[in-house]
């Protein structure tokens, strides 16, 4: 049994800016992916889901916790049981038009795997196997072969790039955003694409910020906020039953078709220089409203700066900490996490 | 009518010959009207966009007319559009978060702005800047940031401040939604809604991929195909009953909250859009139209099957003219024009 686990990975970033100080990209963040599960983690730019991806890959390395692949921690890898990892673990990522070098043929990704990881294979059996692959992903082997990746559509291009990690023996999938980049029309073929590979044992993490696209594949849901896992289980009690607010929040604001967003116009906003009329805007009913989200959302990415600043004092920063608002936003601490039903974990409110 | 589109082409020069990625455009829209106009990567949208508003070197106007609040706009005529941007029509560029000059403060920016456009009382309308940054929520210290100071949804707001600050006729937002996340993406949609409630732009054309976005801003809906608009009519009309095969399978392609794949299997379009370089004659969308046949070879009529809903499709014209045979209904129906090419 293949199984990730995570436990407990935190992930600290040094700010290289003049302020300095510390951003907590994860913080105490566990859970598991078992074979032929698709998880969708979700969360706003800036709630960690990429550092995430990055640590599960060994691009980065986390601050504290572990990552285990088949009950051995990836950190303790030689470079050789690197290479032997990455046979099994692959990711594929947000900008197809970006990961391919433009001076070469698209194809050259299959010729680099096997350069690196099927020297002896001859010719024949490696085309027969590009061709398998190229088939599990609904590609033509004549449409894609030999052309450089301007040739190709952006669906083509994502679709080859799984193919590449289709080539190895690969058990878990790390796609991050995958689809964002691509049109409508043939977003839906690559979604289909992970359910046809997941129903084969695939494990698959699906990074995304769209709510829709995350519901549509997976079977569990994690929520991140702010590093810290918000609200997490099965995706249709995430989805039918959403406790924590943020959750709600999120979901209120995606676009439907058939469901309009609930619009009340802002009232009249008095000329002020010190902002005040904003905040009267904020505090007089109309809280709910999108715009007052963002800017409660402005807000916490100003709390944060004063959390770095309270993580520079706990590290022991150059500076003296700042004195002035010592709103705390965002603790290294995660808010704990609670059963509210099986299978379905919901944070306490930050 | 504050805007109308006449048969409006835009072409790109290229060594190979011109690329008309535009061709012959028609569509108003009327005051207090946002509409959304959606399309595939490579439809053309975001060319019809700039050519309202900047042609760049690559392109060209080859022919059609724009009629703004009654004048026509001069959209080949670099130097007679200057006066006009910003305060007739404006602009909210793609990858408006990177728009942003990164070695100004956002106030300096303003301030250029204003000096450029020759506006003598720049203090009245520094008083509504600082208003309608209240408005939005967004405190009046981003004038004296940077922009990589600010969030990307911060950067986003700035921008369709900055090009609504001289309150434009016409705003032309282009993929104002797609790179930001949900919330944000609700707040700078509500912005619009709200700047055209107050009456800051009069008009909007809102162009994204997104065609549920524009479920909630838009008032009507223009879905455009290899350089050709396909559907155009209210937001309900395309939501719910949309006549064109194009416009049915995009919307059949999007996954909706709460669909599992498990429950429902959605599919996308196959195949890819033509290369405008050398399209094809006929209808653009019959390699991958389920419903192609014969009459397809032929270019179909922009054609208004139904009160305000335009639809260029031989099927639905033909289906159409059959139920006004019998008398049923008697939606406008314009003859089928013959095909001229």
């Amino acid at each position: 049994m293949t199984t990730l686990k995570i436990d407990q990975v935190s992930k600290l970033y040094r700010a290289t800016s003049r302020a300095g100080g510390l951003t907590p990209a994860l913080r105490k963040v566990s859970f598991e992916l078992r074979p032929g599960e698709v998880i969708s983690l979700i969360g706003e730019s800036g709630s960690g889901k990429t550092t995430l991806g990055k640590v599960m890959l060994r691009l980065v390395q986390p601050t504290s916790g572990s990552v285990t692949f088949d009950g051995k921690d990836i950190g303790s890898y030689s470079a050789r049981g690197l290479k032997d990892y990455y046979r099994h673990v692959q990711g594929v990522f947000q900008d197809p038009f970006s990961s391919y070098n433009p001076i070469y043929r698209a194809d050259r990704v299959f010729d680099l795997v096997r350069g690196s990881y099927f020297p002896g294979v001859g010719d024949k059996v490696w085309s027969a196997k590009v061709e398998q692959a190229l088939d599990a992903v609904a590609l033509n082997p004549g449409d894609v072969l030999g052309k450089y990746p301007h040739q190709l559509s952006g669906g083509q291009q994502q679709r080859l790039l799984i193919a590449r990690a289709l080539l190895l023996d690969v058990k878990l999938l790390i796609a991050d955003e995958i689809i964002s980049m691509l049109d409508a029309s043939t977003r839906v073929d690559v979604l289909n694409l992970l359910v046809k590979l997941k129903r084969q044992g695939l494990a698959i993490l699906f990074i995304t910020h769209d709510l829709s696209l995350g519901n549509y594949v997976s079977d569990r849901t994690i929520i991140l906020r702010h590093g810290a896992v918000a609200e997490m289980g099965a995706t249709e009690k995430i989805f039918g039953n959403p406790q924590h607010e943020y959750t709600k929040m999120l979901l209120s604001a995606v676009p439907e078709l058939h469901k309009k967003w609930q619009h009340a116009a802002l009232g009249p906003v008095a000329v002020s220089a010190n902002g005040a009329a904003a905040a009267d805007v904020l505090a007089s009913g109309s809280a709910g409203t999108a715009l007052a989200h963002a800017s409660m959302l402005d807000e916490l990415t100003h709390a944060e700066q004063v959390v770095k600043r309270d993580l520079r004092a706990v590290f022991g920063g150059s500076r003296a900490v700042a004195s002035g608002r010592s709103q705390v936003a965002v603790a290294l601490e995660p808010p704990p996490l609670r059963e509210f039903e099986p299978d379905h974990l919901v944070a306490d409110p930050e | 009518m504050s805007v109308s589109v006449d048969n409006l082409s835009v072409a790109y020069r290229s060594r190979r010959g011109d690329v008309t990625a535009v061709d012959g455009v028609s569509f108003a829209v009327a005051d207090g009207e946002i509409m959304g106009l959606a399309g595939e990567s490579g439809s053309g949208k975001s060319t019809l966009g700039n050519a309202l508003t900047y042609l760049d070197q690559r392109m060209k106007a080859a022919g059609g007319k724009v009629v703004v609040d009654g004048r026509e706009l001069p959209i080949s005529d670099n130097k007679a559009m200057r006066p006009l941007r910003m305060t007739e029509v404006s602009l909210v560029p793609q990858y408006a978060m990177s728009a942003l000059p990164p070695t100004r403060k956002i106030g300096k920016l303003v301030t250029d702005l204003l000096k450029s456009h020759h506006v003598k009382d720049r203090q009245a309308v520094l008083t509504e800047l600082s208003r309608r940054l209240e408005l939005i929520g967004l405190k009046e210290d981003v004038l004296s940031k940077y922009s990589f100071e600010l969030s990307g949804g911060m950067r986003q707001r700035v921008t369709i401040i900055m090009s609504t600050l001289l309150n434009p006729s016409l705003l032309v937002a282009d993929e104002v939604t797609s790179a930001l996340d949900v919330s944000t993406q609700r707040a700078v949609g509500e912005m619009l809604l709200e700047f055209r409630d107050r009456g800051y732009i009069k008009s909007a054309i809102a162009i994204t991929h997104d065609l549920s976005i524009l479920a909630q801003i838009a008032d009507s809906i223009a879905i455009m195909y290899a350089g050709r608009l396909a559907e155009r009519a209210a937001t309900d009309t395309i939501v719910n009953s949309p006549l064109h095969p194009y416009t049915q399978a995009l919307l059949a392609s999007l996954p909706e909250v709460g669909v599992r794949h498990d429950q429902v299997t959605l599919t996308g379009i196959p195949g890819r859009p033509p290369s405008l370089a050398n399209p094809p004659a006929g209808c653009r969308f019959r390699d991958r139209c389920p419903f192609a046949f014969a009459k397809c070879t032929q270019t179909p009529p922009f054609e208004e099957v139904r009160p305000g809903h335009l639809v260029a499709c031989w099927k639905v014209s033909e289906e159409n003219a059959a139920t006004a045979g019998t008398g049923q209904e008697q939606p406008a129906v314009l003859l089928p024009v013959e095909e001229q090419v």
